[in-house]
Order: structure tokens, then sequence, then C-alpha cells
């Protein structure tokens, strides 16, 4: 059996659902709790009406080590906003009083998860699907990931430019959800992403595994998301929608524009 | 004189940390994926060099002719008769070259990316010691370096700040965050995790994600060596205490190390207690932390019960820093090390004292080690011995100081 439906939730259903229509994946990020605690459940809303197919929700953290300016200025605000991971839950309960079908992954740092006694179930009780941990390699992760997945919760791994080919094949070996494909070298909203490169590492992982790839850090457009997605199952957009919000001085307008933006980028990928 | 340093020690129980970075429970790799390939990298070039005599050869005569070692181990004679206790000697690495003990560390990793063939360096620096020591190096090989500093750590150093450039580096203000050296170390693997290919990050202190702290470690552990072998010469016998500051902790790591399996030596290592442990503000997370992860390991931190790492306050930039290395968190848990804490104050008059009976200026992070010393050399008879870390001096401090009492220069 793959891995990756060793925990057939909503992730493993969502993918399958794309794959039988020929559809690639629209994984969108936004910063839990920013600009403003009441943006983000509406947003959420939005994004799925705008075509995303699965949401992250970033958890805000004093040291956001691997983020970008863009996504840093978001944790400050949102922290700045009462934000805490106990607060990021109940906006994912929120969220699923009407949503029950679309994945909601948390992204952020480990030290946010080591401090909440039960995360695992807790989380798996609010509707979380899977978690992303910038800061956890391969080589720690076997204990978290044991955690989660008793509760049905997918620990996403990370593969980089920089990770050789045997790495990315025991990285492949436990993966689970999907893989995240770090398109470059930097923080997340940088414009370095190299699509050569990305396309020649993409369908090397494809040969490796039927775990869905998706393509994050720099896809900022409908444009860079087609060309990303070519030997890819999907891509991640964030820094570019954080930046949008932030212009929004309401929620209201916030989801519009969010709803108007992730069409677009929808309709770049479907082509 | 200088013992060779990256040579197995006497160590016959201790050996730390295993093979993927773990001290006990602590340490080990928490850093985004990119970078797991640089320090794979890191800890297989120096595991291939620990013992090559070419590259030791290298290190030990700029450790001599560049730097200065070895320093010299001072009785404090007037000190020690006013506290009317333990006999009190200094380990003086105020007099390397740069002024404090860092430049031991950058010399050994400048090497080391020159033997990678990486062009460039960068740094994270608070009260600017370790920026200082990473630009001399750095213009020594012939490398560029950037160094990433705190905004409000650049208006507090501005004296590190201007050598600094004077020497080439660029001193980038960190203006994310609390804007002080954590935020400076989250800049610096920003850009490490960006220009991985032709930069080599040289972190100053025994933190970090492993190789880290045990080759800043390796490359400290000169100071205990030298002084090791100097009480023997010097006093004909081992101390009963070693001690030294904690911020990050590699003085501390540098002096403990070769006495660790010394198990009649007593190590104490003494934290930013600053305005007092119990009101909170404070740099102690070995007194008043939890167990967390930051910088790429696994610690003692201070942090909420959210997760979020809390913002610190001492007197001395150096210090102010709120993880600590691996290795200290895992002496403290098999209590071969104890951790104290001592305030702005006691560091402050412990600075004081240090000038006007010895003629000697210590820098504010060295202070707190003095301040244990001043506390608990009088409990102590006078056959025993201290060894004090002076780990660097204080020049950098005096704008500081003079603000203290007052006195604008």
């Amino acid at each position: 059996m793959d891995s990756s439906t060793a925990n057939h939730g909503r992730i493993a259903a969502e993918f399958e659902r794309l794959a039988e229509q020929g559809k690639k994946a629209l994984v969108t990020f936004i910063t839990a709790g920013d600009p403003g605690v009441d943006f983000t459940v509406p947003a959420m809303h939005s994004l799925v009406a705008g075509g995303a197919n699965l949401l992250e929700l970033g958890i805000p953290f004093s040291d956001p080590e691997a983020e970008g300016p863009t996504i840093q200025a978001a944790n400050e605000r949102a922290l700045a906003n009462g934000m805490t991971l106990t607060r990021v839950l109940e906006m994912v309960v929120e969220f699923r009083a009407s949503n029950r079908t679309t994945p909601v992954i948390l992204m952020g740092y480990l030290n946010s998860v080591l401090a909440m006694a039960n995360f695992a179930q807790r989380a798996r009780e609010a509707g979380v699907d899977g978690l992303i941990m910038v800061n956890l390699p391969q080589e720690e992760a076997a204990g978290l990931r044991q955690t989660l997945s008793a509760e049905g919760i997918d620990l996403v791994s990370l593969i980089a430019p920089t990770t050789p080919d045997q790495r990315a094949k025991e990285i492949v070996a436990t993966s689970s959800g999907f893989l995240y494909y770090v398109s470059l070298k930097g923080t997340t909203g940088s414009s370095a992403i190299a699509i050569e490169e990305v396309m020649e590492r993409t369908s090397f992982l494809q040969t490796l595994t039927r775990v869905p790839i998706c393509v994050g850090f720099g896809i900022k457009d409908a444009e860079s998301a087609a060309a990303a997605s070519t030997h890819a199952d999907g891509v991640v957009v964030g820094s570019a929608l954080v930046q949008l919000m932030s212009e929004c001085p309401t929620p209201m307008t916030a989801a519009e524009r969010l709803e108007t933006a992730t069409a677009e980028i929808r309709n770049g990928l479907d082509g | 004189m200088a013992e060779p340093i990256l040579e197995a020690n006497t160590e016959r129980n201790y050996a730390q940390p295993t093979v993927s970075g773990y001290f006990g429970e602590y340490g080990g790799r928490f850093v985004a994926e990119t970078l797991t390939h640089a320090l794979d990298d890191l800890a297989a070039l120096y595991a291939g060099l620990k013992d090559d005599p070419e590259f030791k050869k290298e290190l030990y005569d700029d450790l001599a002719h560049f730097v200065g070692r070895p320093t010299p181990l001072y009785l404090a004679e007037r000190m020690t008769a006013s506290l009317g206790g333990a006999a009190i000697y200094l380990k003086r690495e105020d007099l390397n070259h740069t002024g404090a003990h860092k430049v031991c560390n950058t010399i050994g990793q400048a090497l080391l990316a020159k033997r990678m063939g990486k062009p460039r360096v960068i740094a994270e620096t608070g009260a600017g010691q370790h920026g200082v020591a990473t630009a001399t190096v750095a213009a020594r090989l012939g490398l560029s370096c950037d160094v990433y500093m705190g905004e409000e750590d650049v208006h507090r150093q501005s004296l590190n700040v201007y050598r600094m450039k004077l020497m080439g580096a660029n001193v980038i203000p960190v203006t994310s965050g609390s804007k002080t050296l954590k935020d400076a170390m989250n800049e610096a693997m920003r850009d490490w995790v960006t220009n991985v290919d032709n930069t080599h990050y040289i972190i100053g202190t025994v933190a970090g994600p492993h190789p880290y702290p045990m080759l800043v470690r390796d490359f400290a552990s000169i100071i205990g060596q030298e002084a090791r072998a100097q009480m023997l010469q010097q006093v004909g016998k081992l101390p009963d205490v070693v001690v030294a500051c904690v911020g990050g902790g590699s003085n501390a790591m540098g002096i403990f190390y070769p006495f660790i399996n010394d198990t009649n030596v007593e190590l104490v290592g003494v934290e930013a207690g600053g305005r007092g442990v119990s009101t909170g503000a404070h740099a102690a997370p070995l007194n008043d932390g939890k167990v967390g992860v930051l910088h790429g390991n696994r610690s003692y931190l201070m942090s909420d019960d959210d997760g979020q790492v809390m913002e610190t306050h001492s007197v001395s930039a150096g210090l102010d820093y709120p993880g600590v290395g691996p290795e200290h968190a895992h002496l403290k848990d098999i209590g071969r090390a104890t951790y104290a804490a001592a305030t702005d104050d006691e560091a402050m008059e412990a600075f004081r004292m240090l000038n006007r009976q010895e003629g000697i200026l210590p820098a504010l992070e060295t202070s707190h080690a003095l301040a244990w010393v001043v506390k608990n050399a009088p409990k102590m008879s006078p056959d025993q011995t201290i060894l004090v870390n002076l780990s660097g001096r204080g020049d950098k401090d005096i704008l500081t100081v003079a603000d203290i009492d007052g006195i604008t220069l």
C-alpha cells in the first residue's frame, strides 16, 4: 500500500478527486490571525470559493527563521493580535462548522507544537488534516510522525533543491499526505525560483513515489503556478496572498480580493 | 605550550555528542531541509580534518602568531586578599587578539570555510565581539564577510560596529522581532539558506544545529586545555572550581570541557540574572526556562506557554539570548555542572572591583562570572582555588558603564 493512503482522510480524498478530474492542486497559505483575527475564517472560505483545494494555515511564531519579510511581518502582526496555537485550532473548528471537506494543514515551527499538551489529539478534534514543520527534518521527525499518524494527521515532508538523491529516497519512503518540494534556496516569497531546475527535480521525484508532489516558495501568480506544476501535482501560493491581505482594510474586502486572486491562479493551473 | 586543541581529550567516561549531534536528549538538528546537506558536508569535512596534521599546524600557527596564545594564567592577589577566601586565578582570554576568546572559534571555522572553497562568511553578533572576531579572520584570509546585528545592539555597541567596518565587513542591522541577538541569528539563517552554495555561516556560540555545538566547543577548548596545564604547572594542582559566564555558553564550554573527567573539579556556569531571576527580566534559561527548540537545537529556552520565545534582559548584550548551548543543558541534567545567575547590579559591582583591585577591565559578560566569585570565594578556604575564565575585555562596554554612572563621555 502506498504510504499516501495510510491516513485515508481528507488530504488523500482531495488528491484522488483531482487526479480523476485531471486537475492540479492549488494549495494556499495564510497566517492565522493576520492582519486581524476576524480576517482568517472568512478568508479560508473565500480561498475555497476561488478554487483552492487545500488550505495551509500558518501558526504564528516569534522566530520564523525560514520566512521572507512578508510572512515575518504577518507573524508579528498575528502575535500582536494575541494569536496562540489554541486560537488557531479554534479557527479551524469555526471553519469546519460549514466546510467538512477541504483539507486544512497547519504550518509552523516545532516549538509551538511542543508547547501544547496533546497537540495531535486536539488538532484532530479541531478538524486538522496535516502538519508542516519547517524546522523538523527527516532525522528528527519519527516521534512526531507517529503521534500524528495515530490521530490520522499527515506530517508533510519537505524536499529542497539541495536534497541529494539518496536522501530524497529516504524522505519519500516515510512521507504521507503530500510531498512539499521547496522550489528555491531561500526564504518564503523569494523571487529566485528557477523553473527548469524545479521541473527537473520534480520529474525525478515523480519516479520515486506516487505520493502527490506540490511545489512551493516563490509561486506568486498564474504563470509561475502553471510552470512549476508541470511535473507536479500542485502548487503552494503563500506570500503573494499574505501580502494582498495585509493591504485590505476589512475582512470583507480581503475575502473578495482573495477570491479573485485565487481564481486567477486557478485558471492558470487549469489553463 | 599550546596543546593541540582538536586532539582526543584525556576523557574516558564522557563522549558527547552522538553522531546525530545529541548531548543526552539535547542538541540535534532542527533546521529547514535546504540546510541539511550543508550541515552534513560540514560535519564530514570536520571529521576528516580534526586529526589532519596540516590543518592543525595551520590552526596553531594562527593561534600562536596571530592571536597571541597561550594566554596567561594570573593570580589575582589583591582580589583574593580582599575577599579573604579561595585563591582566584584568572585565565586571561581578554588578552587574545580582538579582546576576547571568540577569535579561537572564528579562526577554526574560517579555515574550514577556506577548505570548502567558500569565499564568503556570515555571522550573527550581539555585543559585537563575535562579529569583530569574524571580520578579523575574514580580513586575514581574504573572505567576504557580512555580519547580522540587531538594530538595538548596533546602537548599544557602536564601537564594535565601526571596528567591523574598518576591517571591510558589512554590518547589516536587523529590524525584525526584538532587534537583538536572537533576531540576528534568524536573519543569518535566512541568508545562509539563500546563499548556502558559496557561504559558510560562522556561528559564534555552542548552539545552532549539529555539528556547530561540537565544532565551537572543540575550537574553544584550547582555553581549558591551556588553563589545566597552567594550573598544574604554576599551582601544582587542579582548581577546586572552574567558573565562567554563560550566554550561549562557548567560553564556558571551552574552559569546562578539558576538566569534564576531573570529577573533583566543580564546574559553575553563571547566567545573566538581569533584574533578578524572580522578576522574569533576565536571560537565564538554565535557571528559569524550559526545554524547547530554537535555532536548530533542542535545549533549555525562555519561552512562554504558547511556545513563543520570550524577550530577555541583561546589561550585557553578549548574554542577552533566550537559549543556551545543548551541552550545558546536558551537563546540568547529569549534575556535572551547576548553573547560577548574577544580576546586572552584582555584575557591575564585580566589574568595578576588578578594575580597582587588579587593574583589569573585564567585559560585562565576564563580570557575571566574577560576581559569582565575589559571592562565593569568601565561603571557601585559602588553600582552595577558583579558576575564572576572564573571557573578554571591557573596552566595548565603557559607554554603557559611563551611561549607568550618568556620565556622558
